[in-house]
Order: C-alpha cells, then structure tokens, then sequence
C-alpha cells in the first residue's frame, strides 16, 4: 500500500541534526493524537506536582458560607455541599491520581516483566507452575480482589496500590512471557551462558533490555488503567478517604444527592478523569506505534 | 483437534482449583468474622456464648481444612450451601439478580457490537482520513470516560430532559420486572446502564475491528480480489470482514464472561440490584459461603468462554492444534 510505504520513509529519516523545534513539529505531524496526548499528560503532571502553586483554595478545608454554589470568578469551578473549592480539589486530585497511576502502572509492568522473563527463561515446571498461578489470577474477578485487599489491608493510598497493581501482573506477565521465550532462543543468551554468567545477570541485563518494547507498551497501557481503578474504587468508597482529594471520591460525595441541583460538582471531576486516562491512551497509542512497527498502522 | 480439546479442558481445572483456594483464602484473610458482624451490628452487648453458637451452626469453627474440604466437595457436586448472611440457598440469592446482570450484560454487548462493527471497517477502509479520526477519537473517549460517570451523566441528563418536557423530573423504576411481564418497564430500567457500559464496550470492539481489518486488506487474497476486478463492496465484505471477524468474536466473549462479574460499579450508579451489588455485599458481609459460590461462577463462565474462543482459534486454524 502507498500510504503505507511513504509512512515508513518518513519515519527512517534521522531525528538526531535538528532542533527540538524542528523535532517538536515532526511529532506533531507524524502522531498529531500522541503529541495531543503527551500534552495532556504534561498538563496532568504538572498539576500534580505544582498543585499548591496553582490552586486557589485550600482543598480540605470547609467553608459553610460558599457551600454549592455555581461556578463564578471566585470558585472557577463552582464549590462541593462542604463549600470546598472543587477546581483546587481536582488539581490536588490530579497528584492522587498520578501517584497511584504511576506507582501501580510501573509496578505492576515491572514485576510482570520479572515474573514473565524468568518464567520463560527457566521453561518446564517453573513455567509450569507460574503460567498456572497467572491463569488464576487472570481469571478472578480484579474488582473483588482489590476489595478484598483494601479490606485485608486497610484504607488509604498505600493499600490502593496494592490493591490496583496485583491484578496488572498477570497481564503483563503473560505478554512479556511471549516475548521472552523468542529471546531466549537467539544465541547470545547461550553465549553468556557459555561465559558462565549466573541466572540473575542473564535474565536482568540479556533478557530484559531486550523486552523493552512489549514492557512500556504495557506499562503505558497501565497507566490509564490504573487511574480509572483508582476513580472505581474511590466512588464505592473503597480507595482513598475523605478529606483527601481524589476524582473518583468527588463523585462519589457530590453524585449521589446534588447532581441535579449542582451539576458542576459531577461534571468537573469526570472531565477530569476522562481527560487524564484519555491522554494517557493517546499517548501510549503513539508510543506502541513507534516502538513496535509491526503494529504501526494498528 | 480431539487431543487438543483434551487438553484444554483439563488446563482449565488448575485454574479453577487456585481460583478456589485464592478466594478462600482471601475470605479468611479478612478481619472479622459473619457472626460477630451479624451479632454486634445490633449495637448491644453481645455475649462471648451466643457467638460461638452462631460459629457453631454455620461450621467456622472448624479447622481450615475441613472448611476447605467442604467447600471443595460442595463446589464439584454443585451443592453450594445456603448463604451465612440471609441462611437462604446461595443459588435462589444468585439466581434473582442474575437475570437482571445477564440482561444488561446482552443489552450492553448488542449495543456495541451494533456501533462497532460498521463503525471498525469504515475506520478501516478510509485510514488515515478525518472519518478515520473521528472515529478513533470517539473510540479512545469510549475507553477514558468511565462507565459510571456515563451512568451520572445520563441520570443527570434525564432528569433535566424531562423536567422540561413534562414539568416532573422522571426517575427509571428501582424494582426490577422481568422483559416478559412488563417489557416497558423492563427496558426503561435497563437500557440506561445497557448504553452507560455500552460505549466503552463499543470503543474497545471499535479498535479491535479496525485493526483487524487493517491486517487482513493487506493480505495477498485481497490484492488478488482486486485485480480481478470485484468490487470493493464485495472485497470488504466477503473477502476482509469475514476473516477479519475472528479476533472480534473473542473480544467480545471475553468482555462478555467479564460483564457478568464487572457490572460492580454500574450497578452502584443505577441502584440496581444485581450480581455486582451483591458481590460487593457479599465480602463486606463476610459471607464466605456465598462469596465463594459467586466467585467459582464468575471464573467458571470465564474459563469456559475461554476455552471456547481457543477451540473456536483451532477449529478454524489448523496450525494451532498441531503446534
């Protein structure tokens, strides 16, 4: 296909002579959604990071003189039924969501990168063994498994974690599995066997590096999970706890009774959600695009 | 092909077996126990005796093993015992909101198999344009936007429309009535949460298709339609889309299997009574028995339409069966 040809040849060409400008406008042409989407995900990193810069309220604090009112000068996004400012709650919020978006996301890619990797490496009962373990937990409803967890462990951003990354393992596990047990048969993994190189160094720096690509296709795909689990289980009222801001727990405090009378205190906080894991999807489209070029026109 | 069935179907008893022992363990693993919940919730003084009595009835106090020989011997007879919370059958506690999960879980996988398929070849065949973009923009929305702020939105949305139409904010019924007895009724209750897990059932389908079909249009049989001059309609529908489907068809079973045990939140939004509220219910009431159950069930419809999809693969594909 000619669309498909030209599409190659632009991107052989090399990147490295000009400026970031110059690269800048060459992304924007060639992934015109992924630059959309990195730029969403810098605004979202931004906000987490800069949040007591940029807000324009204490995020915690009641006022009962300015509670529900509608979105003005004084409160760009209108107050909660606790007169909290809700554009300051979701900018605080934005820092709930990244940390357990990127913790759990690199976790979770992370350890099924181990898990994988070393399951395909040593093939026979070990793989055995783990790829049952995987099928298990592949097959367990997550939603209860990350209930059971938040309740075993307590409530709280720590627990979240836990309680987002465990089922993401199995996933990644299994696609690095794949990956790996084409890898461990090039030569080079029975050179470094042959150089007499234990386990633990062939898997971490033969194996590994080699399934970058699979792991941040995974880790970027994460991401935007993890941030819509986290809003999931912040609204059943199983994530982070009150007063802390986190998008999922706005709507859970602000839905149930004032939506109709106060709709800004719904809608904000679901924009929000929606804008963050849709960039980061954008984004991780980009990212498979130009990491695996056999899926390029996927 | 006979082995290899063979050898599937036993592949899916370890699973099984550990999805058993996760969930019992799990189960256990939780602070607290059915009887003191159940006892103390009264907010009275409760005595030491009456909670060993509750134990006793409901065999808790026995050893981990018993416990879990029982609920092993249970699951392979399809006796599942009666709950810990309500002492009714586990199966009558299924049974009723299982119609109104299934129901939605049909509605939600019509829904986007209606939106997704037309939508996946025309994003395919006219890559790269602004239908294609448009398209692919509605479809990562479809996967951003979570299904129960959808579920708010249109409730908000009703509420408003029909304040302005009729003078009276209309609310959906919160009894379930069967299609049978009352389809109205029925359908005015279920179509809202139908569309809410719809959409982003429909957009995963959506990139599934259009991929698919990118895939198969580059293959040598297409090429060769082409140059024997049919037209395109002909090449897309009867040469790509068919062959194309294959991939669809598993994604949709496997978000289907999944929509019976994900509905959680969905049903927390539209206040329904279904498998995902009493799941929830379950574990927060520690009921270990009816918890268990709903779990083997879950994992059970998973296992067996992933079995189905790799028989489906094989059937259809020689070279996995023989590899």
């Amino acid at each position: 296909m000619a669309v498909n040809e030209t599409y190659i040849g632009i991107q052989d060409e090399p990147l490295q002579d000009r400026g970031w400008g110059a690269v800048a406008i060459d992304l924007i042409r060639r992934q015109p959604l992924g630059a959309a989407g990195g730029l969403i995900v810098i605004l979202m990193i931004f906000a987490a990071v800069f949040a007591e810069q940029i807000d324009m309220y204490d995020p915690e604090v009641n006022d009962f003189g300015a509670m529900l009112q509608a979105p003005s000068l004084d409160h760009i996004f209108g107050t909660d039924e606790f007169g909290r400012d809700i554009y300051s709650r979701i900018v605080h919020g934005a820092r709930t969501a990244m940390l357990v978006g990127f913790t759990a996301a690199i976790l979770g890619s992370t350890i099924g990168l181990l898990i994988g990797v070393t399951s395909a490496y040593f093939g026979g009962w070990v793989d055995n063994i783990v790829q049952r373990v995987v099928d298990v937990l592949i097959a367990f409803p997550s939603i209860i498994l990350a209930l059971a967890i938040v309740i075993i462990l307590g409530r709280g951003v720590g627990p979240v974690i836990v309680a987002i990354t465990i089922p993401l393992i199995p996933n990644c596990a299994r696609v690095v599995r794949s990956s790996a047990l084409a890898i461990r048969e090039i030569p080079y993994v029975d050179a470094a066997r042959a150089m007499g190189f234990g386990h633990v160094r062939i898997v971490l720096r033969h194996i590994s590096p080699n399934i970058m690509a699979p792991y941040l296709i995974m880790l970027t795909t994460f991401l935007g999970q993890a941030i819509l689990a986290e809003a999931s289980l912040s609204y059943l009222g199983l994530g982070v706890q009150e007063p802390t801001p986190a998008w999922g727990l706005m709507l859970k405090s602000g839905a149930e009774e004032y939506a109709e009378s106060a709709p800004w205190a719904v809608i904000f906080p679901g924009i929000a959600i929606s804008l963050a894991v849709f960039g980061f999807n954008l984004f991780g489209d980009a990212m498979r695009d130009v990491l695996d070029p056999k899926l390029r026109d996927r | 092909m006979y082995k290899y069935t063979i050898k599937r179907i036993l592949l899916m008893i370890p699973t099984l077996i550990g999805a058993g022992l996760l969930v019992f363990m799990l189960m256990r693993m939780i602070p607290g126990d059915v009887c003191e919940i159940r006892l103390g919730g009264t907010g009275l003084m409760v005595d030491k005796e009456q909670i060993d009595i509750c134990r006793e009835g409901l065999g808790l106090n026995q050893s981990m093993a018993k416990q879990f020989y029982d609920f092993a011997i249970g699951m392979v007879t399809l006796n599942f015992g009666d709950s810990m919370w309500t002492g009714r059958p586990v199966t009558e506690e299924i049974s009723v909101r299982f119609q109104l999960t299934l129901q939605i879980a049909i509605m939600a996988t019509l829904t986007a198999v209606i939106i997704a398929l037309p939508f996946g070849v025309i994003s395919a065949i006219r890559q790269n344009t602004w239908v294609d973009y448009c398209i692919r923009l509605f479809s990562i929305a479809g996967i951003a936007t979570p299904s129960f702020w959808l579920g708010i939105m249109i409730i908000l949305g009703l509420l408003i429309v029909s304040q302005h139409l009729f003078g009276e904010p209309w609310m959906m019924p919160i009894q379930f009535t069967p299609i049978w007895v009352d389809p109205w009724a029925n359908l005015s209750q279920t179509i809202w949460p139908a569309v809410a897990v719809g959409y982003r059932y429909a957009a995963v389908v959506v990139r599934m298709t259009r991929s698919a079909m990118l895939e198969v249009l580059r293959e040598d049989y297409v090429r060769t339609a082409r140059a024997k001059g049919l037209f395109e309609k002909v090449i897309v529908n009867q040469h790509a889309l068919k062959n194309a489907l294959l991939p669809v068809i598993t994604l949709v079973g496997i978000e289907f299997a999944f929509l019976i045990g994900g509905l959680v939140v969905t049903e927390q939004v539209f206040n329904l009574n279904g498998l995902g509220k009493l799941f929830v219910d379950a574990v927060l009431d520690h009921d270990f028995t009816l918890t268990q159950a709903l779990v083997m069930m879950v994992v059970s419809v998973f296992v067996v339409v992933n079995l189905l999809v790799d028989l489906l693969y094989a059937w259809v594909d020689p070279r996995i069966h023989y590899s």
